[in-house]
């Protein structure tokens, strides 16, 4: 159970995650001190006031915009859980591929301070008493969570094509 | 069964005889875009190696670019320190398709790989640019990928999980009226079908409109599709697509002969009639928050740009040129134009467009991206307003979260840089317009 930082309307795009002023800054370990970097979250998290596995709960389309990965690596860093009721392509499959933890639950409804479990198939909000329905991810993305991201499964794969071909 | 542009694409990158939305496919790479998140790509591609015992090589240096656009030249010495390391990889790496910050063949990435004939129909194009949908306007299937996708891409040459995207098509009826063009037309359609109505799909473009519609045009319509959450925009190949290939890429003859089968299964059929199109204006902060230029008419802007890889093209300068020409923009506004690539410059020279936008007190910048993603040149002061030729309008993008962006056409741009305030430009007498022989 982990406790609702932050909620969020339908389209936050990459540019509200991740502003473009920060992107010259690239690698995962110097990203999360932008996370949010226009919000009063961004202190919060900067100040250690928000444990891993908090979560951000957001409504349609969340991630939409740039492809830009530090949005991913820059919340990752802080282990946030994203729950939205759907997700933008890009932004989602970079969050399977460097392992950021997110939950596609279309009725999802939840104020920030709300108890929250999510389960196999489902988010429970405990504050509130209600259970709201997950959509599960498809096996070939669970594939890469399942191998530690994409840098190791792609690993994985370039090993197994050297020994075929050798 | 049928299949759609992209299905058949797919279906050969994959070795595949058909293929079916919701597929998982590892299809095979024909061009592996980005830009100066390539220090990124190349941090996470020598991750992937570490272990392995293997020496980092790329699986093709051919058929990777790498293009400087976004901070060009560098806005800080981070970006200068990772540019500089891009240039060592490339040189290492033997990366072939390298466009550096120079006056003869840089520029915006998605307007360099269409015109140097980097992207031809039926490739399979991947950039790290939410942008790279732009390449559908050539035939390819063209998508944005995250940095780590790319360096797996650099590393086995195949994209690992391409989920078959659903398509809906959208046929676009009618002739576009003066002083309205393909900026209007993709405004118009993301305002009906919103910022995620075509979310994991494409939007493979058909009807009159898009024949008629030369590849400038039909770049800035698929370069907006992302707009609409698409995974990509299409447009099957015609005479056109050869015309451009032939004259700017020196591209002999046809490639491939690709088309959606006549009974190919779309997701959704959207119509859209532009004869009777207005110029249309994105209203802050949102994309889909689409109006016609009437409901915009006086609205105070204190800088407005032309250019990025939606409107930097020949024809978007130039119709600005005219529209400008002989005249004075408003002490009020600062005119940024930013030309697409140094190619289009250099024709903007020659036509004289450049001289009359610097002429009218216009400043012309050097091809990149500009103040569009509000990291480098043009950002906007606390409370100010920029009417821009751009893609985006969220809150903060041009790099302060208390200003705010509309969208436009360079028409609208360049008739409200002369009075300060939005403006509908077919309110604007221009004599010159009429009997261009290049036009139709």
């Amino acid at each position: 159970m982990a406790k609702v930082v932050l909620t969020l309307g339908d389209d936050i795009s990459t540019d509200h995650i991740y502003p473009g002023r920060y992107m010259a800054t690239v690698l995962p370990a110097e990203t999360p001190q932008y996370a949010f970097a226009d919000y009063p979250l961004n202190k919060k998290l900067n100040s250690g006031q928000i444990p891993p596995e908090s979560i951000i709960v957001a409504g349609e389309n969340f991630g939409c915009g740039s492809s830009r990965e530090q949005a991913v690596s820059a919340l990752k860093g802080w282990e946030l859980v994203i729950i939205a009721r759907s997700f933008a392509r890009i932004f989602f499959q970079n969050a399977v591929n460097l392992g950021l933890k997110v939950v596609i639950c279309p009725t999802i409804e939840a104020e920030e301070g709300d108890q929250l479990e999510v389960t196999e198939d489902a988010v429970i909000n405990h504050s509130k008493g209600k259970r709201f329905p997950i959509i599960p991810l498809p096996a070939a993305r669970k594939a890469i969570i399942d191998a530690g991201g994409l840098i190791a499964y792609t690993r994985q794969r370039l090993l197994a094509e050297r020994k075929i071909s050798s | 069964m049928g299949m759609t542009m992209v299905e058949k694409i797919l279906a050969r990158a994959s070795d595949r005889k058909q293929v079916f939305p919701g597929e998982v496919l590892e299809p095979r790479v024909d061009l592996a875009m980005s830009h100066e998140n390539s220090a990124l790509v190349i941090n996470q591609f020598l991750e992937i190696f570490k272990g392995t015992g293997l020496e980092p090589k790329v699986w093709d240096p051919s058929r990777i670019a790498i293009i400087f656009d976004h901070r060009v030249p560098a806005e800080s010495a981070k970006t200068a320190t990772n540019q500089k390391k891009i240039r060592q990889f490339v040189r290492q790496q033997g990366i072939q398709k390298f466009h550096d910050i120079r006056g003869d063949e840089g520029g915006i990435c998605h307007q360099v790989l269409a015109e140097s004939g980097y992207v031809l129909p039926g490739y399979v194009v991947v950039g790290t640019d939410s942008h790279t949908t732009t390449h559908g306007a050539l035939g390819a299937f063209a998508f944005g990928v995250g940095a780590t996708e790319m360096a797996s891409v650099w590393t086995l040459g195949r994209v690992l999980n391409v989920e078959v995207p659903a398509t809906i098509k959208v046929n676009l009826r009618g002739k576009i009226p003066p002083f309205v063009g393909a900026k209007d037309v993709i405004l118009a359609l993301i305002g009906q079908i919103s910022a995620q109505g075509a979310n994991f799909k494409v939007l493979e473009f058909h009807g009159d409109t898009i024949r008629r519609l030369p590849t400038s045009g039909r770049l800035t319509l698929c370069n907006m599709a992302i707009e609409a959450g698409a995974t990509s925009g299409i447009i099957p190949p015609d005479e056109e697509t050869w015309r451009y290939l032939r004259t700017e890429c020196g591209l002999t003859e046809p490639n491939i002969d690709l088309f959606p089968d006549p009974d190919a299964t779309y997701a959704e059929v959207v119509e859209l009639d532009v004869s009777t199109l207005t110029p249309m204006v994105a209203f802050p902060h949102a994309v889909d928050n689409v109006k016609p230029v009437e409901e915009a008419y006086g609205i105070p802007v204190d800088q407005i740009m032309i250019g990025s890889c939606t409107n930097g093209r020949l024809d978007d300068i130039e119709i600005a040129a005219r529209i400008l020409r002989g005249k004075k923009i408003a002490r009020t506004v600062r005119l940024l134009v930013f030309p697409a690539s140094y190619r289009i410059y250099h024709q903007a020279l020659d036509k004289g467009y450049i001289k009359d936008l610097l002429e009218a007190g216009a400043v012309v910048m050097n091809p990149g991206c500009g103040p569009c993603l509000g990291v480098h040149e043009g950002v906007l002061g606390d409370g100010e307003v920029c009417l821009s030729t751009t893609n985006r309008n969220f809150k903060g993008r041009m790099g302060n979260p208390n200003a705010e962006v509309y969208l436009c056409s360079p028409a609208v741009a360049a008739a409200s840089a002369l009075s300060g305030v939005i403006t509908d430009p077919r309110q604007i007498e221009l004599p010159l317009i009429e009997n261009n022989p290049e036009e139709d």
